[in-house]
């Protein structure tokens, strides 16, 4: 018995609206003339071209593209594993531990998961650069990998694993041919999450990053400090759009295949 | 061998880049502040053997974790902490269960893209939709034009750099959190438990108090833990929207480490943070704990 009322419709449209309220006004005020940014001036697209030439935000984007890429594609390798040892590793010396150390950083508070890779950087005389944001990043994010993979590990049946291995694969071919294509949906989405956790990341890029790696997260928060800016709202803009984009389109293919699986489960039925 | 690999490479990994680090920081946390580099004592200095390894630990001590403890400072930046992260809960409980419940009584139909317009948020940078807030609660921001513009005041009112702004911050930006959780627990609901109750004379209102929330309760508690839990070690919240009295202890600890380059001392507080972030981890892990047990 659902029964969708007045009261459903009012929070619904109100909460949708605090939701998304203020990110509406950042764009639409992106476009706005006047460098007084609660002023409406008249329409102008001048914020993004002050932005296309700010060399500091262009070096920014270009080495947080650079540390998300190679973070995110190290942690879902690593979490990948992670999630297969835990799944299907069995027993094995210190399972608790390497449990805990997945769990853990989930909830870390970021200011501590900083500071404290950064006092390894120092004590083992690391340089700070793009290569150690990215050993830190790798390092959360391998963890959200681990946890999306696994659950997707736990409810796909073992004994398709063991047919495989049955038939003669050794068990690296039973993990590309059999296991990987299942849960690479997971894999995926990990990547992914791994991919927006590291393009998102002010405080342990703080920590770990040195004079010479400058992300755009600590550009940003550098200039924010200041106060609003048309031209932060113009990479703001830029930044929400193509995250809609992405987003609205990785659902799109994911009901494309679902409804696909289901009508080749629905054709197998028929023929058996 | 195969197996052995696969296990040490992620073991190894988060044991020199999570465990060790956070070894690192204890230790610190223990020793003293001097003006050398890196800035603090003892050293350890394995090159004289076993009595390097004694002198070292003689020399470690609690004096950061008493000092903590004297200065009002960081007692105030604890409470404080704690009670921005409770106030924030409950306030965005109260703005997220209506959303979650008007989700899970929406047509089947609209439901997809009701999740969607819930989670597209948290996709999207943290450190912007933080941002968005500062040009709307400002002085001269979209809210003082809007109520100024109304007649509702007649100055504008102060939010921003306030208690009010860090409190509206989190409530915004950890919404999601606390949507789904307790969707995913209203959808599950039998819809035939409220029509028994309203068969047998329940009105709406106490048929929601005696059943919905009732049974929503899981989704609750996990909420609450995944808003309270991140907004207790928040930082750029209380930096960007907060005043410069808002104490909180991530904040604390950034300055403390960037600004007095207090090595030990912000060592110190990341270990007591952490200490008082294990008593919810550890209820939050017991709740998901019993809700795994009960749905198989």
């Amino acid at each position: 018995m659902r029964r969708f009322s007045w009261f459903n419709a009012t929070s619904l449209t109100l909460g949708f609206a605090f939701l998304y309220l203020p990110m509406i006004i950042l764009i639409i005020y992106s476009f706005n003339e006047s460098r007084l940014v609660t002023v409406w001036a008249g329409f102008s697209t001048k914020w993004y071209g002050t932005l296309l030439q700010n060399e500091s935000f262009l070096d920014a984007a270009w080495v947080t593209v650079q540390v998300a890429v190679a973070s995110s594609t190290i942690a879902t390798i690593l979490g990948t594993m992670g999630a297969y040892v835990l799944v299907r590793g069995g027993r094995f010396m210190g399972r608790t531990v390497f449990s805990g150390m997945i769990y853990a950083p989930l909830v870390m508070p970021e200011v501590i998961t900083g500071l404290s890779l950064l006092l390894l950087f120092i004590g083992i005389g690391l340089d700070r650069g793009i290569f150690t944001i990215v050993l830190a990043h790798t390092t959360f994010s391998m963890c959200f990998v681990s946890v999306v993979v696994s659950s997707r590990l736990v409810s796909f049946d073992k004994s398709l694993e063991e047919a495989a291995l049955d038939l003669g694969c050794t068990p690296f071919d039973a993990f590309r041919l059999v296991t990987l294509p299942i849960i690479a949906p997971a894999v995926i989405s990990g990547w992914l999450l791994a991919f927006t956790l590291s393009l998102d990341d002010l405080v342990i890029a703080s920590f770990t990053a040195g004079p010479s790696a400058t992300t755009l997260p600590i550009r940003i928060f550098s200039a924010v400090r200041l106060g609003v800016s048309p031209e932060i709202n113009a990479l703001s803009t830029i930044m929400i759009a193509i995250v809609t984009i992405g987003v609205i389109t990785a659902s799109i293919i994911t009901k494309r295949n679902s409804l696909a699986q289901q009508r080749d489960e629905q054709a197998a039925a028929r023929t058996a | 061998m195969r197996r052995f690999i696969l296990i040490a490479v992620p073991y190894l990994w988060l044991l020199a880049l999570f465990l060790v680090p956070f070894l690192i920081v204890l230790k610190i946390s223990l020793s003293d502040i001097a003006l050398s580099i890196p800035p603090y004592t003892p050293q350890l200095d394995l090159s004289t053997g076993w009595d390097g390894i004694k002198s070292f630990l003689s020399q470690l001590d609690f004096e950061n974790f008493t000092f903590l403890t004297q200065d009002p400072l960081y007692w105030k930046a604890y409470v404080s902490s704690l009670q921005i992260a409770a106030i924030s809960t409950v306030l965005t409980l109260l703005v997220g269960y209506p959303i979650a419940y008007g989700m899970a009584q929406a047509p089947d139909e609209w439901r997809p893209t009701l999740l969607l317009l819930v989670i597209l948020p948290f996709w999207t940078s943290f450190l912007i939709r933080v941002y968005s807030w500062i040009g709307i609660l400002s002085n001269e921001g979209f809210l003082n034009q809007f109520l100024l513009w109304t007649g509702i005041i007649s100055t504008p009112l102060t939010i921003l750099n306030t208690n009010t702004a860090v409190y509206i911050g989190i409530v915004y930006t950890y919404l999601p959190f606390m949507i789904l959780p307790i969707y995913s627990a209203l959808e599950k609901m039998d819809g035939s438990l409220l029509e028994a109750a309203e068969d047998l004379g329940c009105s709406r209102l106490s048929a929601f108090w005696l059943i919905t929330v009732p049974l929503s309760k899981a989704g609750i508690i996990a909420g609450c833990f995944l808003v309270f839990i991140p907004a207790l070690g928040e930082f750029v919240i209380p930096s960007l929207l907060g005043g410069s009295d808002t104490l909180m202890i991530g904040k604390v600890l950034w300055e403390e480490f960037f600004s007095n380059r207090d090595w030990p001392v912000a060592s110190a507080v990341a270990v007591i943070l952490l200490l008082i972030l294990v008593v919810p981890i550890v209820l939050f892990q017991r709740n998901e704990q019993k809700q795994r047990e009960m749905d198989q």
